[in-house]
């Protein structure tokens, strides 16, 4: 018995001396950078791992001010199109699978069997097509077409039913029914309060999405004042700041303090979410 | 009665009608219209009329004749294995260690924040920051490996190409192996405790409970986490794109970089690219369909034996009872 203890002893050592390390190797890259960013390129040559902080951060501000990389523009209209395509995705989600769940129409089992269906369809297979088509409608060098789209994201329609089926009453629905309320109404008052958790939960992975993408804003947007945060990141990689290590790891920083903050005050739900989103069938 | 029966139905149709226009316009038509620009002479920046091409097959077969597009195959394979398998097998470890009710490991919240961290943050940042610390012949990698003795000079991890396309893999793995590993412990979660119970009742080592009923039961989930893989895995593209721009010499050119390659960067060659991303897509179809009905089928399979090993076990009991 006691041999059986000092062996399981044992091996709880070794899977916290792991779970340990692969915490340490999360975290390394970004105190590596966020280090780096208040280091002159000078003491990064020297020595380009450094734990703690120096004191060249507005130096290396003032390098990155004088260049191409804009976090203040890159910050604003990803902000304008995160929030829009989440508003955009989360709304008419909900909306498409109100209709599915609280009315019996025809198409009802052949549509949502469509959506199961798209859903395992890439993203990439239209980008072709999808750049020629705003091209020829005038519509590259606009947000619009980043946010637009969202407004029919499958996955988000079938966690969203599933959401639903577990969640709502129809009796609700009659007795508001009764009380003179339209549908529609029904829908925004009473349906849309119900289903604020689910909502709340996939506003945050909509939003971390959209705000990482970069393949099709990197095809759509060629002028600097429309940049995202991602196209404004590959940016650093040219060769203006190859000399400037300092600033380059301070403007990674400034593109990564935003989701930091997001992720750490709301870990809970974020890894309470994607635990959910595996178990919606 | 009449009411509620027949004029409600046509709010259904009414709610669904964004989603449904949305998709058709912004998803469906440049899906076909990508189909269309595959058979086309279509390529010219700025470029918008075009006209079928008499051999409607010429794309394809050029592209299927290009050794970069054929290579960026190769390569988006061998990155993809060499990251979704220690993935999943990390995440599986992870997994019977989180779920070990002998061990009951602790502060793992703590951990799962921690290890899921990287999924969130902006993949340009990571390949820039990956670009940055792995640089020549000064860099954090570099300095770290001859602190700890595994190098003696500094390597140009750029150069080569099999550091090269390690350093992708492992960015990738290490973006995704807590997002796997989240979604497996869910997976051990919804399982029925009495299971496990019963099992350490009858005495099974936590291995034995692993390999014989966790496993089993996860194939769904696993199923799930392998598709969704294999589907992120070969559409990859901001890492290698902006970790090396694909070189060097190509060795990190994955298919999705080279078709925007083809289409975007200089030579606009639409109708190439609409044809290189359709042979893509039907080697996704391909690829899940298989992995699909093999792991479906037999995860049935094992469920009706288990099943009857159930009954049987559960006769024998009430016999003993």
């Amino acid at each position: 018995m006691r041999g059986m203890r000092a062996t399981t002893n044992l091996k709880k050592t070794g899977i916290y001396i792991v779970c340990i390390f692969l915490a340490v190797l999360s975290i390394f890259p970004f105190w590596v950078m966020f280090m780096n960013a208040t280091r002159s390129t000078f003491e990064i040559q020297q020595s380009s791992i450094g734990l703690i902080p120096s004191k060249f951060l507005m130096s290396n501000w003032q390098i990155l001010q004088g260049k191409t990389f804009d976090p203040i523009v890159g910050f604003i209209n990803s902000m304008l199109i995160s929030t829009g395509a989440t508003l955009a995705a989360v709304y008419f989600s909900s909306l498409t699978a109100y209709a599915l769940v609280a009315y019996s129409w025809k198409l009802r089992q052949p549509f949502f069997t469509f959506i199961m269906a798209v859903m395992m369809i890439p993203t990439q297979v239209s980008g072709i097509g999808f750049y020629q088509f705003m091209y020829s409608i005038g519509w590259t060098n606009s947000l619009w077409p980043l946010i637009i789209p969202a407004t029919a994201t499958p996955a988000m329609v079938f966690f969203m039913r599933q959401y639903l089926m577990a969640s709502l009453s129809l009796d609700i629905v009659d007795s508001a029914r009764i009380d003179g309320s339209r549908e529609f109404n029904t829908f925004n008052r009473i349906i849309i309060p119900i289903m604020k958790p689910a909502m709340a939960t996939q506003a945050i992975f909509t939003f971390v999405f959209h705000w990482n993408r970069l393949f099709e804003p990197l095809i759509l947007l060629t002028d600097g004042k429309k940049y995202t945060m991602p196209i404004m990141v590959s940016l650093l990689r040219g060769d203006i700041y190859k000399t400037e290590y300092g600033a380059v790891y301070l403007g990674l920083s400034m593109t990564v303090l935003p989701l930091f903050i997001v992720y750490f005050a709301l870990s809970k739900h974020i890894i309470a979410g994607v635990a959910l989103g595996a178990l919606k069938e | 009665m009449r009411k509620n029966n027949i004029s409600y139905a046509k709010y259904g149709y009414l709610f669904s009608i964004p989603f449904v226009l949305v998709f058709l316009i912004f998803n469906l038509y440049p899906t076909i219209y990508t189909i269309i620009i595959g058979f086309t002479d279509l390529r010219g920046l700025g470029r918008t009329t075009f006209k079928f091409l008499e051999e409607p097959f010429q794309n394809y077969i050029s592209i299927l004749n290009n050794r970069t597009f054929i290579g960026s195959l190769k390569t988006t394979f061998i990155i993809w294995i060499f990251n979704f398998i220690p993935q999943v097998l990390l995440a599986l470890l992870l997994t019977a260690w989180f779920t070990n009710r002998r061990l009951k490991v602790k502060a793992q919240g703590v951990f799962k924040v921690l290890i899921y961290m990287p999924n969130i943050i902006t993949a340009a940042t990571i390949a820039i920051l990956f670009n940055s610390l792995t640089g020549y012949p000064k860099g954090p990698v570099n300095d770290l490996l001859m602190k700890l003795g595994i190098l003696d000079a500094p390597s140009n991890f750029h150069l080569q190409s099999g550091t090269a396309r390690g350093v992708v893999s492992f960015i990738q793995f290490w973006m995704w192996y807590g997002h796997s590993m989240i979604i497996l412990i869910a997976g051990v979660l919804g399982i029925n405790p009495t299971l496990f119970e019963a099992a350490e009742v009858d005495g099974a080592t936590p291995t034995q409970i692993f390999f014989k009923i966790t496993l089993p039961r996860l194939k769904t989930i696993l199923l799930y986490v392998l598709v969704t893989g294999l589907i992120g895995g070969i559409q990859m593209f901001d890492i290698p794109r902006l970790f090396l721009w694909g070189g060097p010499d190509n060795a990190t050119l994955t298919s999705s970089v080279f078709i925007y390659n083809q289409a975007f960067a200089g030579s606009y060659l639409y109708n190439r690219a609409s044809a290189a991303s359709m042979i893509v897509f039907i080697i996704i179809l391909v690829l899940s369909g298989i992995m699909f009905y093999s792991m479906r089928d037999r995860a049935e399979l094992k469920l009706k034996k288990f099943e009857k090993n159930r009954l049987k076990e559960e006769k024998r009991m009430g016999a003993v009872r």
